[in-house]
């Protein structure tokens, strides 16, 4: 390619997408801020460091609510509103068990069962924590799962499959109505107010040296990189390797053929809808033990988060949903190096925009469920 | 309810050429079909009135209006004969009809906004809050008079109100523009993402303390941050009064209306005052829209949400029409919020959550999107039974019979029905419903999506072209020539 082919295909990069033009000088201004930055010292290596392990932890818990969302929106063409919900639902029934399991014979059941509503139990008090009380943690990470199973698979067969033949748009105001209804359901049962959980002395962490000041990892960290890994690191074998994830890619790329082929196009959806529900919830229960607190519109603050991943990762495409989480989770939280902190999750909005804008089609274009 | 849609869908002077933006998105829908081939029988009895084109639209204004007085009537009917019965004083009568006026004016209007985007453009819009918040925060940054500090807070230009509420409905207008431009050729459900993560934008930027006070060319201004603004502007409405000169006027009618109310009727007659004009509001909505949508760029705009490529091969610049449609909307949408919380006092960015934008949409849904008439239905069947309906019914419940203190957690309400005792479990739903009816609301709406998702309107929605297509020559009025397809068929992609 000679020097004028080269030069006429800039400037007809310039004249046609002047805007993609601005957003690439924009991100690379970014970077060279951001290595001048380190480089003089004006940004701290290690506290880069504690804002990417950070990222890391959100992007893993929205990856892996976002593995859910992207299968239903890729099987059953809709984007579902009311995962968000899905999300806390996961969340109170899972911490409600841990709550029962840790605090049983220190509070009356029905105080722990409402996760402490109106403050008649702290979480604190039960002093609940990865480290201190085990138990009550993997088994309220079990319910969370299950619970949300249950939880997706009467909705679908109360709202979702009467209108299996409606539009997309139609089911996404159906997700709507459901988003509501569950939403202040939980409200009307367990309260709005925003609750700690976890242990009142702390978290247990491990702090590392890392040339200019320490990084620190707590217990929960731990415990969520585990646990998120090892359920992708499943759901991907699975999808790889059963007739199942076989029967959804086809299922996602053309319903009608996949039912004349003989796949049980229902069977799939419950499927769908049993390994979404459980990794959502889960994902809802390991993000209220990271944080430490839960409130009913956890879920809901999640979920544009959750489609900006799955939509950045390319619907349908489950190490898109991951690869989406952790770049939305670390633009979250890297943001900060550049604009306040009040506007970390509109740069996060702002990253969706845009892969909207240029390559709607998301990163992992055209692998549907894989 | 007094608007029984089968009235209209049965009556052969119906223009239901076009079909519903709902039922055609659902592409091989069986009721849509057979509704095209009942209006196809119709079109016999229809060629008899074939030079009354004219005096038909009259009729049909003339009728639009009188269904939607009879669902208002028959609502205020509702609530004053229940207040009534059970002996409210005239004060708080009043009161109650004041502010069930004023959430149906409000309603109403932002309803009709949206069915601007999504029942004529087909444009999913759910970022309503976003450009409301845009519209009512550019006015009160506007108006609010330049500040000495004190409780009054952050200054603002200090020009006029009515400045300010051109400049909040022109800012809307821009920020329509601003996303429009790039997102107006995305999908459905990817616009729906994007206009829903701008509101939440919108809102963070007017939460941030980022912006709470600064500097503009030595003006100073400031959204308030997360405190927000006093409205410390002059009353909107003696504003207004004055400029038409009618104070005196009105300082008679609040005297007059002394004689029933003894103690400080003004409050009460303002309130009720600022409703009415809402109303009058609303009604200008309708025929802006309603002229809109008659005219040849309603027209367009009917024909992109029906088939967006066949309008482009009809040499229609399509991207233009939808973002001329859009910005429309957005001014609309900006004004709705100006009107709303313009008279409230104070302002924060609380208020414009994404819940409020879903309370739109619902409000368009029960209506039936694509038609104005279904709009200002559906904006007052929301407020009176959905929005205030539930809080009114336990005020009317806490009256006749009183349940007592409520407990303080659903748990205890929950034990007591161990022992057969379900008062304290009313006593919390009661206390609650604020909090209950926005599950009602989700219930409503998963329920008319799955039962009757073309809303109360039925399939009364508006003619797309200008010439009755129904009405063809004898010659090739048989049924196997091929329909014109007004509709632009029953698929929508």
């Amino acid at each position: 390619m000679g020097i004028a082919d080269t030069y006429s295909e800039g400037r007809r990069f310039v004249i046609d997408r002047p805007l993609a033009l601005v957003v690439g000088l924009f991100g690379v201004l970014l970077i060279v801020d951001f290595v001048g930055g380190l480089a003089t010292g004006r940004i701290a290596v290690s506290a880069v460091a504690t804002l990417v392990w950070d990222g890391l932890m959100q992007g893993l818990v929205v990856g892996l609510a976002g593995i859910g969302l992207s299968m239903t929106y890729s099987i059953l063409s809709f984007a579902n509103f009311a995962h968000g919900d899905y999300i806390t639902s996961g969340a109170f029934s899972g911490w409600a068990v841990t709550y029962l399991l840790a605090g049983l014979g220190r509070a009356d059941i029905g105080s722990l069962l409402l996760v402490g509503a109106g403050g008649s139990v702290f979480g604190g008090a039960l002093g609940i924590g990865a480290t201190q009380t085990p138990i009550a943690i993997v088994g309220g990470l079990v319910i969370a799962g299950l619970f949300t199973v249950v939880l997706a698979l009467a909705i679908d067969r109360l709202v979702y499959k009467p209108m299996r033949d409606q539009s997309g748009i139609s089911l996404l105001i159906a997700s709507v109505g459901v988003a509501f209804a569950l939403r202040y359901l939980i409200a009307f049962v367990f309260t709005t107010e925003n609750r700690g959980v976890t242990g009142a002395g702390g978290v247990p962490e491990i702090q590392g040296y890392l040339l200019d000041g320490f990084v620190a990892v707590s217990a929960h960290d731990a415990t969520l990189l585990v646990i998120a890994v090892g359920l992708m690191a499943g759901v991907h074998g699975l999808l790889q390797r059963t007739k199942l994830g076989t029967a959804m890619r086809a299922m996602a790329d053309n319903e009608d053929l996949a039912k004349v082929t003989g796949i049980p196009t229902e069977r799939v959806v419950n499927a769908t809808w049993v390994i979404g529900g459980a990794l959502t919830g889960i994902a809802g229960y390991m993000f209220v033990l990271w944080k430490g607190t839960l409130g009913f519109n956890d879920g809901w603050l999640l979920l544009l988060l959750v489609f900006a991943a799955v939509i950045l990762g390319g619907i349908g495409s489950v190490y898109g949903a991951i690869l989406g989480g952790l770049i939305i989770g670390l633009t979250n939280s890297l943001s900060v190096l550049w604009i306040p902190s009040d506007f970390a999750r509109a740069a996060a909005f702002l990253v969706m925009i845009l892969v909207l804008l240029f390559r709607p089609e998301g990163l992992f274009s055209g692998r549907s469920t894989a | 309810m007094s608007a029984d849609p089968n009235t209209t869908a049965d009556d052969p002077n119906d223009p239901d050429t076009t079909t519903n933006a709902f039922a055609s998105d659902g592409g091989a829908n069986g009721s849509d079909a057979g509704g095209n081939r009942t209006s196809e029988n119709r079109t016999s009895e229809n060629r008899a009135n074939e030079n009354q084109a004219g005096d038909f639209l009259g009729r049909l204004f003339d009728r639009d209006i009188t269904v939607i007085l009879a669902v208002i009537g028959g609502i205020y009917f509702a609530y004053l004969i229940t207040g009534l019965a059970l002996g409210f004083e005239v004060r708080g009568l009043i009161n109650v009809i004041a502010r069930l006026t004023f959430l149906i004016g409000v309603f109403s209007m932002l309803a009709l906004a949206l069915n601007l985007h999504w029942g004529y453009t087909g444009l999913f819009n759910i970022g309503i809050a976003g450009f409301m918040a845009v519209g009512m925060y550019t006015m009160a940054m506007v108006s609010k008079p330049a500040s000495t500090g004190g409780a009054a807070g952050v200054s603002g230009l200090g020009l006029p109100i009515w400045v300010g509420v051109v400049a909040g409905v022109a800012v809307a207008a821009l920020l329509g523009l601003v996303v429009a431009l790039p997102a107006l050729r995305l999908r459905a459900d990817y616009l729906a993402i994007v206009t829903i993560a701008m509101s939440e934008i919108v809102r963070f930027i007017y939460m941030s303390g980022q912006f709470q006070e600064f500097t503009v060319f030595g003006a100073e201004l400031g959204t308030g941050g997360g405190s927000g603004l006093i409205l410390n502007y002059g009353d909107p409405l003696t504003e207004l009064l004055d400029f038409l000169a009618l104070a005196g006027p009105y300082g008679g009618l609040v005297d007059l209306v002394g004689t029933i109310i003894p103690s400080n009727p003004k409050p009460v007659v303002d309130q009720f005052a600022y409703s009415a004009l809402l109303m009058i509001a609303v009604a200008g909505f309708y025929w802006l829209l309603k002229r809109t949508g008659e005219s040849p760029f309603g027209r367009v705009l009917k024909a992109i949400r029906e088939d967006e490529d066949a309008t482009g091969s009809l040499g229609k610049n399509t991207d233009l029409f939808k973002i001329k449609s859009f910005m429309l909307g957005c001014a609309l949408m900006g004004l709705g919020g100006i009107l709303w919380y313009m008279g409230q006092g104070a302002l924060t960015p609380l208020s414009f959550k994404p819940k409020l934008t879903f309370f739109i949409w619902i409000a368009l849904i029960i209506g039936g999107a694509g038609s104005n008439t279904g709009s200002v239905i559906g904006g007052a069947v929301f407020a009176a039974v959905l929005f205030e309906g539930p809080l009114y019914f336990r005020n009317l419940v806490v009256r006749v019979f009183p349940v007592g203190n409520a407990p303080n957690t659903f748990g205890e309400a929950f034990a007591a029905l161990s022992t057969l005792d379900v008062v304290p479990l009313i006593a919390f739903t009661l206390d609650n419903m604020a909090t209950l009816r926005l599950v009602i609301m989700g219930v409503v709406l998963v329920w008319i999506i799955q039962n009757r998702p073309e809303g109360l309107m039925g399939h009364r929605t508006e003619v797309a072209s200008s010439i009755d297509l129904r009405r063809r020559p004898e010659s090739r009025g048989t049924e196997s020539t091929p329909r014109a397809a007004a509709d632009g068929g029953t698929r929508d992609e």
